[in-house]
């Protein structure tokens, strides 16, 4: 086992921060203190900024960051699938140029996998990047890309090569969004807000050391990513609040969260907002009604053995051991959890459900719950998708025959062209 | 009948569905839906005027065309399908009934020729803050205040109450309680001491609005204290009618779902030809018929007079409430990342969904009114 555990954490943590807490700091000016102590990322590589802490230990590292109201490192958003991908994959070049700047905040990512014809199947990227002496020129369109209208960088999969098979002739990219050739549009959701964008590419430039191991492996980078956004979609993430607090570092988180964290706002609305059943049921009264209780009841063992299930599959992790079959539930988990309570929701408010705006119920947030759940069963690959996984991956069962890997890129039958 | 339609029927379908293909495309839709008003009047007229749908079930004896709830009915499912912008709900199903059902001979002369001719928009306020459509739950009052009568409280949720000309009102006598004492009156939209406001909702193809009346001088329609009857007779046809809009809407969203996952390639191939995704669409389909037969045949039964109507209503109601919303997640489901944008039509009738299913009480209410009205 290893050197550490929950009380020495806590005492040598509570040390430092005694020592070096003070909210009148800057935002990136502590975080850049909190990052050299180790305590940011502290499951990190101690080379990285961590202390090889155990996963299994960094909530309690949490829990004494909150208990005094101590601002953590910037962890919302791609930023930390960026991080987690330049840590499997990155150069020290790689890591040197961008880990401290995404733990301080400082610059703003985002994932550029997805396009008009190619999402479930996202080794059917059509983006070209095609080198040109000392660059790789980059041409095409994403689509569906939160937060690339506020991104300083983007993670890019694109095709180098149509006459490979389609998941050999793709290469991973980190690609600078500040530049003439990227163009971000946001594109409006149903719920009203604009989090993701369509991404325009016309003769954008990376430079060579800017791709992650090599041309042709695009793929492979591109399944750590997503296996890290899959697990991450497991509900365990908290979302920061503004905490409205005069000092100068909370000031300085406010406006972080009202700018490069307003695409999420209505992110925990998009989980079906389980947190607000029991209060909700008893504002209306609803509690008393046996058949609601059921249905509360029902939302609240899935929701908290679904937690269970993840907090397993994070001690498995934790202890070194492979992951059981619980890693790979957590997002399908979640959307089942979401539709549910957005029924829930529905019934404890009724017509009251329907109202939006400052004065109805809630300032608008079960109206947006409802109009808002449907987004977790799709971003991030689609519960087909992960069923998919699930039976063919964990399950072994025999995959569903292919027409689309067994021949050059070029030949495989595409969407038609469109807008 | 019960178990088809007529050639009348038939016909008079394809008319509506036709007309409101061409007046009512989503392209209209996503106009109205952004503008207060919520409709357009020259569509109104037109439906009115030309196709006598704001007739269908009123007697030609109050200026209407004298069909029944099966061809009331047959409207609300094609303006359910297109998502039709207008008060004909509000108007024609909810407030028209209303007077059928509780007025007086001489109020029905007096108020049905013209909402049958489309030119007066009428609206029916029943629930309040509350969200609850039925008597006992009234708690606005109606003073005896000679001969005529003072109204005092709120009325939330009314649909298309911020367009009406002539409101039909539910208020009972100050100290009644439960379903006694409970009236309808009429008031007109500019009364003094009424004040109207749209109330922002999720789906902003139907609109609602909450009235509130202080000391607002009405009239009595039919006979005081006994509302609660007609109610329920007004708020079955209702249920129907919006059943009807549910089925329609439902269809449609499997439809374009089916058309979009034909065209749509990933991995080499049409997603249509995904196992999962034909199931979804099987389920779809016999989730939406089960809904229809019991929606066709609640209607065929209030024109039958069916002393089991109220049972049947609400079936009507609960089934599609769950057969549309589910059609509807399974709908943007399908359309994938496309699904959850602005620009796809797809949420227009998911939202349309959402607010169906709390509309006229809930799934669950309806399957305990289902359950109390077969005597179980
Ligand atoms: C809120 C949100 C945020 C997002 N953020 C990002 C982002 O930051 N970056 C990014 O790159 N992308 C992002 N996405 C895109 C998302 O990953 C894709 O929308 C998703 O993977 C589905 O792809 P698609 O939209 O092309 O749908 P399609 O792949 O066309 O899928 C359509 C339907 O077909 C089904 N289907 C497809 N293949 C199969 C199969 N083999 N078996 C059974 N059914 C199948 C799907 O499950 C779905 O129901 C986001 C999406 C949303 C909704």
């Amino acid at each position: 086992m290893s050197q550490y555990d929950a009380d020495s954490v806590r005492k040598d943590l509570r040390q430092w921060l005694e020592a070096n807490w003070d909210p009148s700091l800057g935002l990136v000016e502590w975080r850049n203190k909190l990052i050299d102590s180790g305590w940011g990322e502290p499951h990190w590589p101690k080379q990285w900024y961590g202390r090889e802490l155990p996963v299994g230990l960094v909530p309690v590292v949490d829990e004494e960051l909150d208990r005094i109201g101590a601002v953590g490192v910037a962890r919302m958003g791609i930023r930390s699938l960026a991080a987690a991908t330049i840590l499997a994959h990155g150069t020290d070049l790689h890591k040197q140029k961008f880990l401290r700047r995404i733990l301080t905040g400082e610059d703003t990512w985002c994932q550029l996998f997805s396009e008009p014809g190619s999402g479930s199947d996202l080794a059917g990227a059509l983006t070209r990047a095609e080198r040109r002496g000392n660059k790789w020129i980059v041409n095409g369109q994403k689509v569906w890309n939160t937060s690339a209208h506020k991104a300083d960088w983007g993670l890019l999969l694109a095709r180098t090569n149509m006459d490979l098979v389609k998941h050999k002739g793709l290469a991973y990219f980190i690609i600078n969004m500040r530049q003439p050739g990227v163009e971000a549009v946001p594109l409006r959701q149903m719920n009203g807000h604009a989090s993701f964008n369509q991404v325009f590419f016309t003769d954008a430039e990376v430079e060579p050391e800017m791709m992650l191991l090599d041309d042709g492996d695009g793929w492979k980078v591109a399944t750590t990513t997503l296996m890290h956004e899959r697990r991450g979609a497991d509900g365990l993430r908290r979302y920061p609040k503004p905490s409205g607090r005069p000092e100068r570092i909370y000031q300085e988180e406010d406006a972080e969260i009202a700018s490069a964290l307003a695409p999420y706002t209505w992110y925990p609305q998009r989980m079906g907002r389980v947190d607000l059943i029991l209060e909700r049921a008893r504002q209306t009264g609803k509690i008393a009604d046996p058949v609601t209780r059921q249905e509360i009841a029902k939302v609240l063992i899935m929701s908290r053995s679904a937690d269970w299930t993840a907090r397993r599959a994070r001690v498995a992790q934790e202890m070194g051991r492979s992951q059981g079959p619980e890693g790979s539930l957590g997002k399908l988990a979640a959307s089942y959890i979401a539709r549910a309570a957005n029924r829930v929701h529905t019934t404890i408010s009724g017509a009251d459900a329907l109202l939006t705006g400052p004065d109805s119920t809630m300032g608008g947030v079960i109206a947006e719950i409802l109009i808002s759940t449907p987004a977790i069963s799709i971003a991030g690959g689609t519960d087909e998708i992960q069923k998919n996984i699930i039976s063919e991956r964990v399950l072994d069962m025999p995959k569903e025959p292919r027409n689309d890997t067994d021949r050059p890129f070029r030949d495989v039958p595409k969407n038609a062209e469109r807008k | 009948m019960k178990f088809s339609f007529s050639d009348e029927q038939q016909e008079f379908r394809s008319v509506v569905r036709r007309f409101l293909e061409d007046k009512s495309p989503t392209t209209a839709v996503r106009r109205l839906m952004e503008t207060d008003k919520g409709y357009d009047p020259a569509v109104w007229q037109s439906l009115s005027q030309d196709l006598g749908l704001t007739a269908v079930h009123i007697p030609e004896a109050y200026g209407g065309q004298g069909f029944g709830i099966s061809e009331l009915a047959i409207a609300s499912e094609e303006m359910g399908r297109t998502l039709l912008c207008a008060p004909f709900f509000g108007s024609t199903v909810l407030a028209a009934t209303a007077i059928l059902k509780a007025g007086s001979e001489e109020q029905k002369k007096a108020l049905l020729p013209g909402i049958a001719s489309g030119e007066t928009i009428a609206a029916l306020a029943v629930a309040e803050d509350g969200g609850l459509w039925d008597a006992g739950s009234v708690a606005m009052t109606a003073t005896p205040d000679g001969g005529k009568y003072r109204l005092d409280g709120t009325k939330s949720f009314v649909v298309d109450g911020h367009n009406a000309g002539l409101i039909v009102v539910l208020a009972r006598k100050p100290g009644s309680a439960g379903n006694d004492g409970v009236s309808f009156f009429t008031v007109k939209a500019d009364a003094k001491g009424l004040d109207r406001r749209l109330l922002p909702s999720m789906d902003p193809t139907r609109k609602l609005a909450r009235l509130t009346f202080s000391g607002v001088t009405a009239e009595l329609l039919g006979k005081e204290g006994a509302a609660a009857g007609p109610l329920a007779a007004t708020l079955d046809v209702a249920a129907i009618c919006l059943a009807h809009e549910m089925v329609g809407g439902a269809e449609r969203l499997r439809e374009d779902a089916i058309a979009f996952a034909n065209q749509r390639y990933q991995f080499g191939r049409p997603i249509a030809s995904f196992q999962s995704l034909k199931h979804k669409a099987a389920d779809m389909l016999l989730e939406v018929e089960l809904a229809k037969s019991a929606a066709y045949y609640a209607a065929a039964a209030a024109d039958e007079s069916d002393a089991e109507l109220p049972a049947l209503a609400s079936l009507a109601k609960a089934a599609a409430s769950e057969a549309y919303m589910q059609t509807a997640i399974h709908a943007v489901q399908i359309h994938g990342g496309i699904g959850f944008t602005w620009d796809n039509d797809t949420h227009l009738w998911f939202k349309r969904a959402k607010s169906s299913e709390v509309f006229l009480g809930g799934a669950d209410h309806h399957r305990e009114r289902y359950m109390q009205s077969i005597g179980a």
